[in-house]
């Protein structure tokens, strides 16, 4: 697909907590929801998700639990703990604050210098 | 409550690993299901659509070795592979294993049996209540030897001690009825077992108030063990009477097992008041001041009080004795506190130098060994560069490689740890059999406790870590893309690295041990046939208790000449003659002696300090010794004749300028009494082997009686049948009489037993030295041989003689063990002033040592050569270009 940007190291998880932030979701929804929150502008192998939604419940960011698909599939679906809540919120400032500083250093202009 | 849970879902992790692994699978198939739909909605066929999901899915073994990770609970499951893969690595390579394990064992096994003889001998306190504040007295730091009066002053004079006791060591015949047994005795003071606070197992233990003056204490205390293998456990032995040197004694009770008396390495069998000296002894010495008999007093401190306040009163008291008896031969009446186990300072110091000088050996030969291991892993990690630089491009890690390593390094040193600790068990039981002098009762229990086993698993494991990091720089330098080149990393370097420093201090160290060993046993060879004195071939020594039997004062003497003449009746005996104590067995009384024209005589006016023997008329034929002027004693030299003396050469010298001037002229002994040299002998050996020349004096047995007696037999026929004779002709003069017979070459093994464990422990270093020297040198020979193939290759097929290869091979490896060798000889050298001290002409300078050290170097270093010469030699160039 063209169009599509590599993900930077690290903002995953971040997408994944903003996903998951949504309600309750398994791997393959989650997946689903990045794609469409970010206007399917992110590449992301699939499998490579995975190792991302076990950290993220091992830090206790995420909890996990089998349920039932819309289709009637079983299926594991995550949703956000309140400590994943609070870390969403810290790393969407700390994000928007380094995309804010990047985006105006790219932007800066010779005379403004 | 998240900490709580993120326990639990670790150690689940941990446990129910299979679980959450097929948990993790049906999550990941679930995944592939769901997009499998999807693709199926968007109108693609249902096997197409598994398929395409399956590929956009990616590989799931990484993804799955990935969740794992990020689990965490990985640590475990990694190790389990590692350890597996590492296991059959080693079995791939026996060789190499069955090396570092060997190499390993060595150092471990030889770290755990001195630690565990330094715990039994030092660390591990003497199983008595309060050992912390027991103290025994001795004089300076000398011996703790105390005359009676002198110890009943400081016991009830000093303010420092909780109770001051005193005990000698002895020997007693102890009979039941039947034939008498030879029994080693403590002989205690009243409050022996109060002061140590020991209960007794069975009956009562000696108190204070049983001594009502001499002999008024006929009581025995019996030790556990001599209870138990004399007594076969009877409990009804407690109220029993027997014999004691003839005397009747009671029985009244038995120590519990765990004591044996204060001294670490030596077991009483039983304890008997020493008020009763002169019943066990022969002769009263309980009022005589300047005499010091009793081996040691001791006793523990009163609570808040210092040894340093104890020492300042205990010499206080000293000093004032010092004042009131200024004839009394007692001077240095000075003393210092110390540990009782050891005998204080006298032995523990020698012990405990002895010790650390064998903690610093083994600490070495377990560097060595760790260094030998490292270089073995370095050029085993250079030998699989290639698996390990694929396994790098393949997309492992350096730090899951390095695990690996370690793990490998780890399983080694366990094995070798427990093989090493398996040999220490076996070596340590073998010591606390030994019995190094079979007439007494001395042995060093060393048995492995916790103590040892915490140190052995604790240096296994930081050898591991020390030989297991050797490689880690190689493997963090190492570059995935060599794994597809041909060429080496790079060539090997000219610079000196601290390998080779460690491996030339090793080879130093060997050679140093080496040398130090067989200076030491040429020295004992040497020894055995130097000049003793005497000559102890076709000679048997009898050591007769003339005191145990009830032979006492008057009756002495004529016993003593009645047992030489029947002696002298054997068929094949040539000569008997008695003297109180044999040379170089336990040494001997030693004296002061006086100028003929010295009336004052205090000791600091003696002209000379000798050893001071009673000697029967025939006994310097005997021992054959030579007379060099003047005449040997007479049965005419008694009580009635002028007194007279046998002296030295040394003493003849010292006093009287010459051998020939001193026969006829007088001198004075230490009591005043003058005495006429008689006739001039050779001088000995009396006490070591290792000692300078001392001066002698031997006086005859009529007019300076002793009780204790050795009669030495001199006979040319078999020592056995000898042997057989002599046992019953005494019997036959007073079948009651404790006789032991030995040949005098057998109890010369007490004078050679300091040289013996020297030589011996000097060998086994040095061929544990040795061992390592080849690991060590065959890792250096092996690594450089498979680092330099390819070069090695080139350069046969460019035409390189063998000689040639040979030395662009193990060049290297020649010139540190030669450099390694003469800095080793070097220190030999050195070292072998030290050992002159244990060892009789102790010297390097000694072509048989230098060749042999030279050879044993050599040698050592064929052998470690002789495979990485094999494997460099057999390099075929051809397939060697074929195969990269």
């Amino acid at each position: 697909m063209p169009g599509q940007a590599q993900l930077l190291p690290g903002t995953l998880d971040l997408l994944i907590l903003r996903a998951a932030s949504l309600g309750p979701l398994h791997g393959y929804g989650i997946l689903l929801r990045i794609g469409q929150i970010s206007g399917n502008a992110l590449l992301i192998e699939q499998g490579a998700l995975y190792p991302g939604l076990f950290r993220l419940v091992r830090q206790g960011f995420l909890k996990a639990s089998w349920g039932t698909s819309e289709n009637n599939r079983r299926a594991k679906f995550y949703e956000l703990t309140s400590a994943g809540r609070k870390r969403l919120r810290e790393e969407t400032e700390s994000w928007n604050r380094l995309a804010t500083a990047i985006g105006s250093a790219l932007a800066a202009e010779p005379e403004e210098i | 409550m998240r900490l709580l849970d993120s326990i639990h879902f670790r150690l689940s992790t941990i446990f129910n690993r299979s679980r959450l692994s097929t948990d993790m699978e049906d999550e990941l198939r679930s995944h592939i299901q769901l997009r499998a739909d999807d693709l199926e909605r968007l109108g693609l066929p249902r096997r197409e659509a598994e398929r395409r999901a399956r590929l956009e899915f990616g590989a799931p073994s990484r993804i799955k070795e990935e969740c794992n990770e990020a689990v965490g609970g990985t640590f475990i499951e990694s190790f389990r592979q590692d350890l597996r893969f590492g296991l059959r690595m080693l079995r791939k390579s026996p060789g190499f294993t069955a090396v570092a394990v060997a190499t390993l064992a060595l150092g471990i096994g030889a770290n755990a049996v001195v630690f565990a003889v330094m715990n039994a001998m030092i660390l591990r306190p003497l199983k008595v209540p309060d050992p912390q504040s027991l103290y025994g007295l001795e004089h300076g730091s000398d011996n703790g030897y105390q005359s009676y009066p002198d110890y009943i002053d400081l016991r009830d004079r000093n303010r420092t001690f909780d109770g001051l006791a005193a005990y000698n060591i002895s020997q007693a015949a102890l009979s039941t009825g039947d034939s008498p047994s030879e029994t080693w005795v403590e002989e205690v003071s009243g409050n022996y077992f109060d002061v140590l606070r020991i209960q007794p197992y069975l009956g009562r233990m000696i108190h204070a108030s049983d001594e009502q003056g001499p002999n008024s204490a006929p009581y025995i205390v019996l030790g556990y063990a001599y209870w138990h293998s004399h007594f076969q456990d009877d409990r009804s032995i407690v109220g029993r009477t027997v014999a004691l040197n003839k005397h009747p004694y009671t029985i009244v009770g038995v120590a519990p097992p765990e004591f044996h008396g204060t001294i670490l390495f030596f077991h009483p069998d039983i304890y008997v008041p020493i008020v009763n000296q002169e019943q066990l002894d022969g002769a009263n010495f309980l009022n005589s001041r300047g005499y010091r008999w009793i081996f040691e007093s001791l006793g523990h401190l009163k609570p808040g009080v210092t040894p340093a306040q104890a020492t300042a009163d205990i010499n206080s008291i000293g000093a004032e004795l010092d004042k009131t008896y200024p004839n009394e031969d007692h001077g240095r009446m000075a003393f210092d506190l110390a540990r009782p186990s050891l005998y204080g300072n006298f032995l523990g110091r020698p012990v405990r130098a002895f010790l650390a000088a064998l903690t610093l050996l083994s600490a070495l030969i377990l560097v060595a060994a760790c260094t030998n291991l490292g270089s073995l892993f370095a050029s085993r990690a250079a030998d699989r560069s290639r698996e390990l630089a694929m396994r790098l491009a393949l997309g492992a890690s350096r730090a899951r490689i390095l695990r690996q390593l370690f793990t490998e390094a780890l399983l080694i040193s366990l094995m070798g740890g427990a093989v090493g600790l398996y040999a220490a068990v076996l070596l340590m039981r073998a010591l606390s059999a030994w019995q190094p002098f079979p007439r007494y009762p001395l042995n060093v229990p060393v048995s492995p406790d916790a103590h040892v086993y915490g140190v052995a698993l604790l240096l296994t494991l930081a050898s591991a870590f020390l030989f297991g990091s050797v490689p880690v720089r190689q493997i963090l330098r190492m570059n995935p893309n060599d794994a597809f080149k041909a060429a080496p990393a790079h060539a090997l370097g000219r610079r000196i690295t601290v390998r080779d420093l460690l491996l030339s201090a090793q080879i130093a160290i060997c050679a140093l041990l080496v040398t130090s060993s067989l200076v030491a046993v040429r020295g004992m060879a040497r020894s055995l046939h130097s000049n003793f004195g005497f000559q102890p071939q076709n000679a048997i020594l009898v050591d007769t208790a003339l005191t145990m039997a009830g032979y006492t004062g008057d009756a002495v003497p004529p016993m003593q000449k009645k047992m030489i003449e029947a002696l002298k009746t054997i068929p094949g005996v040539t000569d008997v003659g008695s003297i109180d104590q044999a040379p170089l067995t336990e040494g001997g009384n030693t004296s002061t002696f006086f100028s003929d024209n010295t009336a004052d005589l205090r000791p600091s006016n003696a002209a000379a300090e000798g050893y001071l023997y009673n000697i029967s008329p025939g006994y310097l034929e005997a021992a054959g010794t030579t007379l060099l002027a003047g005449r040997s004693f007479l049965w005419q030299d008694d009580k009635t004749a002028p007194r007279v003396a046998i002296v030295n050469r040394k003493f003849a010298d010292e006093l009287f300028g010459s051998v020939t001037g001193a026969v006829g002229r007088d001198f004075k002994l230490r009591e005043g009494t003058r005495v006429q040299v008689a006739g001039v002998v050779e001088d000995g050996k009396y006490f070591g082997l290792a000692e300078d020349p001392q001066t002698a004096v031997f006086l005859p047995l009529l007019q300076s009686p002793a009780n204790v007696t050795c009669m030495v037999v001199r006979s040319a026929a078999d020592p056995q049948a000898v042997t057989a004779s002599i046992e019953s002709t005494l019997h036959g003069l007073d079948p009651g009489l404790p006789i032991f017979v030995q040949t005098w070459n057998k109890s010369l093994e007490g004078a050679l037993f300091p040289a013996r464990v020297a030589a011996m422990s000097l060998g086994v270093l040095g061929l544990m030295g040795a061992v390592l020297s080849i690991t060590g040198v065959f890792g250096l020979a092996a690594y450089s041989v498979s680092r330099r193939r390819r070069e090695l290759g080139i350069r046969m097929a460019l035409g390189a003689q063998r000689k040639q290869v040979l030395e662009a091979a193990l060049g290297r490896a020649f010139k540190l063990l030669a450099f390694g060798s003469s800095m080793g000889l070097i220190l030999g050298i050195l070292a072998s002033r030290v050992l002159a001290y244990i060892v009789f002409q102790a010297t390097p300078r000694d072509p048989v040592v230098l060749a042999g050290v030279v050879a044993a170097m050599m040698s050592l270093g064929l052998l470690a050569t002789w495979i990485p010469a094999q494997r460099a030699l057999s390099i075929d160039p051809s397939k060697l270009l074929r195969e990269d």
